[in-house]
């Protein structure tokens, strides 16, 4: 490297007119697909970060009951509406670790609410590793050990408390393991009618692509919400919670093909008159191998790319049906569920954190969507 | 001429799917077991009132509920003679609401049209908000503008508007001085319209609006700005610029009547998520709009009541979107609409 005058860095070595052509490297023409894209999603910032915290909050589903300090059940009488604590460090300006100030309930015989008063003489240091509920991780181990839980003779409430005294912060993350699913097997649902319908349309055409068209077309143009409704409200209320949920995932997998299939028929279309389709069917192969082997492989990653971008309107979807009382009931724990407590002005106004499971709604939403963003950039490692 | 052929195609495609629609909606409302009346029944018998269940008894005649269930849904649309004659959804009349011991048309009655009122202000406010906002975000690609716009965008895709709608309302009185629940202020209510009550519901819906809104625009907002982005490079634009053209001149006459296609087309895509905004916004801020009838029809099983609701959806919808299908075609000479064959 030499400077020169003009402060700009110039080469030494003598032009290489080949250089350009050798560094595309044959390793690189030859590299898998997904060792392209990956390379390219590596750069797309926002849609890796969110990836990575999704990951992370899937990873976290098995061990909810490790991490959170109390059952999703757990009623404290003396904390109705509790309001959300704050964890201090340093205590008359000395470090001390963790610590709450325990809270004491007051009534104020003028507005007739209960009050809370922390006592900040009191510091009580935050257990850890410590004993509190039984619980299951990952649904089999049956263990009572936490991460945290709140110290002897005060609450730990980092969210504040609900209606019954049950820590909001806890059930957040138990109704993570319904609400996050519930978008995972609404859209397998989804995914295998989309796929079986879009390309049965797409490759036979004539007929069954006709009468396909128009079952998408009908349940497109139809409203989502008034069906979902319909549809959960004939599920029997006698029905375990579990049943309800799965029900309820494959419901909203149900009305949500319709667009997936679309975009499946179109590029069926367009690649069926290719020569290496021909080519395989005068060998003998079945539809059904032709389908699977030759067709679906070229465009797997869109429908993967979209696949992510529709799950957000899932987890909506569950919302709102469970805020209207005709998705999850209680005792189930989902988001949903949780936010039917914030249904009215009134607990807006005086215990405004009954709203917060809308935080991680919608930051799981967003993650989502930059996710699905960034796949979709990234799925073409050809094209600039 | 070809115009008015087409009108025409669309309109009886339209009624036949609203026909396959109505089948459907059938179905899935005598989904669950039993009905209104066969529960009251139950109900009645176990407690031993005799003169309930005969008369409940009398109703399951009177509408039909003791036939086959193909002959029910002949019934109830009006091909097929119940037990008054031809007297379906065709010949106007729209069932009995067990529930409110009402007839349905004297339930929904009002309702209706606030519900359309409510959807047209929502996609009213979706065009206002989404046009300008896509183009300056597509014209300022890569600068402040378009990153706040579209994070805002993200923001309003990401946010369950039920809960949108209670924070805005609970903020909007607080600052504002907005109106808080239903649409119109209460003693309007079963009033002759007049000029006061029209001002009155238009305070009323500004939330709403938005509510529904917001969702609808953003998504809308990125599609126009990604269609202007791929128009502003092409040769034309440069063409224009070179010329010397004024920027905001260039962009409304040309790339901005391009990109502006599938804003129209979109509105089929549009329309059924705004109604179903609208229902659950509605339930939540108590709107008389049919939603909240629909989600205790719903619940109590009140299966005409229910039916008709959801037809009434469905209708609305399919008319919307049979209109920005004559006005694409309208719009965009380009269009074919004969057919792939022709």
């Amino acid at each position: 490297m030499t400077d020169t005058p003009d402060n700009r860095y110039v080469d030494d070595a003598p032009f290489d007119p080949q250089a350009s052509i050798q560094q595309l490297e044959r390793a690189d023409l030859d590299a898998p697909n997904w060792v392209l894209v990956w390379r390219k999603f590596r750069t797309h910032k926002l849609g890796l970060i969110s990836g990575i915290f999704l990951l992370m909050c899937y990873l976290m589903l098995p061990f909810a009951g490790f991490i959170a300090p109390y059952g999703p059940n757990e009623r404290n009488g003396e904390h109705l509406y509790a309001p959300p604590q704050s964890v201090n460090w340093f205590y008359d300006g000395a470090f001390i670790g963790p610590h709450v100030f325990p809270i004491v309930a007051e009534a104020d015989l003028e507005t007739f609410q209960w009050k809370f008063v922390p006592d900040t003489d009191d510091p009580r240091p935050i257990r850890f590793f410590c004993e509190g509920s039984e619980y299951r991780l990952a649904g089999l181990i049956k263990t009572d050990r936490h991460l945290f839980c709140a110290p002897d003779g005060a609450t730990l409430f980092l969210w504040g408390s609900d209606r019954l005294g049950r820590d909001i912060f806890s059930r957040i993350l138990y109704g993570a393991q319904l609400s996050l699913t519930v978008g995972l097997i609404g859209i397998s649902v989804s995914f295998f009618l989309g796929i079986l319908f879009g390309s049965m349309a797409g490759y036979f055409g004539g007929r069954i692509d006709w009468v396909i068209n128009r079952v998408i077309e009908i349940l497109r143009s139809l409203p989502e919400l008034p069906l979902w409704l319909a549809l959960s409200a004939a599920v029997p209320s006698n029905w375990s919670p579990v049943a309800v949920f799965f029900i309820i995932s494959i419901i909203l997998g149900i009305l949500d093909w319709p667009g997936l299939a679309r975009s499946v028929r179109a590029k069926f279309l367009s690649l069926r008159e290719e020569e290496y389709v021909r080519a395989a069917e005068m060998m003998g192969a079945s539809s059904g191998r032709v389908i699977r082997k030759h067709l679906l492989p070229n465009f797997m990653s869109h429908l993967i790319a979209s696949a992510t971008l529709s799950i957000p309107a899932m987890i909506l979807g569950e919302t709102a049906l469970s805020f209207l009382g005709l998705g999850l009931r209680a005792p189930a724990v989902s988001w949903g569920v949780m936010l039917n407590d914030a249904q009215n002005l009134a607990s807006i106004e005086i215990y405004p954190w009954t709203a917060i499971p809308m935080l991680p709604i919608i930051v799981i939403v967003l993650a989502f969507n930059f996710l699905g963003d960034g796949l979709r950039d990234s799925l073409d490692p050809y094209q600039q | 001429m070809v115009m008015l052929r087409y009108a025409v195609y669309r309109f009886f495609t339209m009624l036949l799917t609203l026909l396959v629609v109505s089948v459907l909606i059938f179905i899935i409302i005598n989904l669950p077991p039993g009905d209104y009346l066969s529960n009251q029944i139950a109900e009645l018998q176990a407690s031993g009132q005799s003169a309930g269940v005969a008369k409940a008894e009398f109703l399951r005649a009177e509408y039909a509920l003791d036939r086959p269930m193909w002959e029910q849904y002949l019934i109830w649309i009006g091909f097929w003679p119940g037990p008054h004659g031809f007297s379906g959804l065709i010949q106007g009349n729209y069932g009995w609401s067990f529930e409110f011991d009402r007839p349905v048309s004297e339930i929904v009655g009002d309702t209706l049209w606030l519900t359309v009122v409510v959807n047209l202000a929502a996609i009213l406010f979706v065009y206002a908000v989404a046009l300008p906002l896509g183009v300056i975000a597509a014209a300022r690609s890569r600068t402040w503008i378009d990153y706040t716009s579209a994070f805002v965008g993200y923001l309003g895709l990401a946010t369950p508007n039920f809960l949108l709608a209670l924070i805005l309302f609970y903020y909007g009185h607080r600052y504002f001085n907005l109106p808080i629940g239903g649409l119109m202020d209460p003693q309007f209510e079963g009033q002759p319209l007049s000029w006061d009550k029209i001002k009155s519901i238009l305070i009323h819906l500004i939330v709403p609006t938005f509510v529904i809104g917001t969702s609808g625009a953003s998504a809308m907002m990125q599609r126009l700005r990604a269609n202007m982005l791929d128009e502003l490079g092409k040769p034309y634009v440069e063409t224009a610029i070179a010329k010397g053209m004024a920027p905001s001149r260039m962009l409304t006459k040309y790339p901005l009547r391009v990109a502006f296609n599938p804003f129209v087309a979109d509105i089929g895509n549009l329309l059924p998520s705004m109604v179903s905004g609208s229902v659950l916004v509605s339930v939540v801020l108590g709107l008389q709009t049919i939603g909240p009838t629909l989600l205790t029809a719903l619940k109590t099983q009140d299966q005409f009541l229910s039916a008709f609701i959801l037809m009434f959806v469905a209708l609305l919808t399919l008319i919307g979107t049979m209109i920005s299908d004559i006005l694409l075609v309208m719009l965009d000479p380009r269009i074919r609409y004969e057919g792939r064959e022709a």
